[in-house]
C-alpha cells in the first residue's frame, strides 16, 4: 500500500509524459467535417450567381438524381486548381451545382470564363449563411447530395486530379 | 547577387488574394442597438471558436467567415433567439468542437471530472500525511 503512494507521482509524470511525446508526434488534423453528413440538407433558396443561370435552393438537390455540390468563390485559388477536376466530373455525367461565396456577379463571370464552367445552377451566398448552414467551413468544399437531398459525403479542400475517382465512387454510391 | 535581388522583388510582391471583395456584413463590426442584446451576443461570440483561425474566438478573428458568424449571432439574437439555442444549432453542423464551453458528453466528462478526482486525491495525501504528523 506505501509503495504504491510512493510510486504514485512518478508514474502519473510518467504517463503525462507518454501522452505528451505520442500528442507531439501525430501531426494534428486541423480539418472541420460537416456533422451534416447523413442528414438531409437544410432549407435553402439562393438567389442566380451569374444572370443566365438559375439559381440554387436546397429543392434542386432533391430531384431524384444525386449531384455534386461544390462550394467555390472566384477569390479562391485552390477553386481555380480544381476547376478542371470538376470539368472531367460534368463531362462524366456528374451534375455539379455551386454556392458561390461571397462574390459578385462579374467576378464569377470571369472565373468560369477563365477556367470553365461546369455548373447548372449557381447559388450566391454573399454572406456566407448557407455556407454555415451546412457545415461548410472553407472554400473549396464539394458534397454529395443523394437523389433524396440528404447528404451523403463532403470533400474539403480542392479535388486533385487523383481524387476524381474517390469523388466518383461516392457519387455511384449516392444512387 | 541574386539573393538580394530576390528579397527586394519579394518586398514589392503584391499578396496572393485570399479574401472576398465583397465588404464585411455591416452586422460583422457593428454593434446591436440593444445594450442587453448585444452583451448577449458579445458573450457568445467569445465563445464561439472561428472555424479558419483555429485558435480564436470570432470575437478576436479579423478572418471573413469570423465576420459572417458575428453577424449571424447579431442578427438571431435580435431576432430574439436564445445564445443556446445559436450554439446548439453551430454544435449541430460542426460538432462540441466549434464551442469554448464544451458540453458534458461522454468525451469530455474526464474533462470535468478531473479537478474534482486530483482534490480527492489530494486531500487524501493530505489526510495520511497531517495524521502522521499528530502522532
Amino acid at each position: 500500500m506505501k509503495h504504491f503512494v510512493l510510486w504514485f507521482p512518478l508514474a502519473l509524470f510518467v504517463a503525462f509524459v507518454l501522452v505528451v511525446a505520442i500528442m507531439l508526434r501525430t501531426p494534428s488534423d486541423t480539418v472541420i467535417r460537416s456533422h451534416m453528413i447523413g442528414k438531409p440538407l437544410p432549407a435553402f433558396a439562393l438567389p442566380a450567381g451569374i444572370p443566365g443561370k438559375p439559381g440554387l435552393s436546397a429543392g434542386n438537390l432533391a430531384g431524384g438524381k444525386p449531384r455534386l455540390l461544390n462550394i467555390f468563390a472566384s477569390w479562391c485559388i485552390p477553386c481555380a486548381a480544381e476547376a478542371p477536376q470538376l470539368m472531367k466530373l460534368a463531362q462524366m455525367g456528374v451534375p455539379v451545382d455551386a454556392i458561390a461565396i461571397r462574390d459578385r456577379p462579374e467576378d464569377i463571370r470571369a472565373f468560369l470564363d477563365r477556367w470553365g464552367d461546369p455548373y447548372q445552377r449557381i447559388g450566391s451566398d454573399t454572406n456566407s449563411r448557407v455556407q454555415l448552414t451546412i457545415g461548410s467551413s472553407g472554400v473549396p468544399e464539394s458534397f454529395i447530395v443523394d437523389g433524396r437531398g440528404i447528404i451523403r459525403y463532403q470533400h474539403i479542400g480542392d479535388i486533385r486530379p487523383e481524387q476524381v475517382d474517390e469523388i466518383l465512387r461516392h457519387y455511384q454510391d449516392a444512387q | 547577387m541574386k539573393r538580394p535581388l530576390f528579397a527586394l522583388l519579394l518586398a514589392f510582391a503584391a499578396p496572393a488574394l485570399a479574401d472576398s471583395s465583397l465588404p464585411p456584413d455591416p452586422l460583422s463590426y457593428t454593434q446591436l442597438p440593444d445594450p442587453k442584446k448585444e452583451a448577449a451576443a458579445a458573450a457568445l461570440m467569445e465563445q464561439i471558436r472561428c472555424l479558419v483561425c483555429q485558435g480564436q474566438s470570432i470575437a478576436d478573428s479579423n478572418a471573413e467567415l469570423a465576420g459572417d458568424m458575428r453577424a449571424m449571432v447579431r442578427r438571431r439574437i435580435a431576432s430574439g433567439e436564445s445564445p443556446e439555442h445559436i450554439r446548439r444549432w453551430l454544435i449541430d453542423r460542426y460538432g462540441a468542437w466549434v464551442t469554448y464551453d464544451p458540453p458534458m458528453e461522454p468525451l469530455t466528462w474526464p474533462l470535468w471530472a478531473a479537478p474534482i478526482v486530483f482534490l480527492v486525491i489530494g486531500a487524501w495525501l493530505a489526510r495520511g500525511r497531517l495524521r502522521r504528523r499528530s502522532r
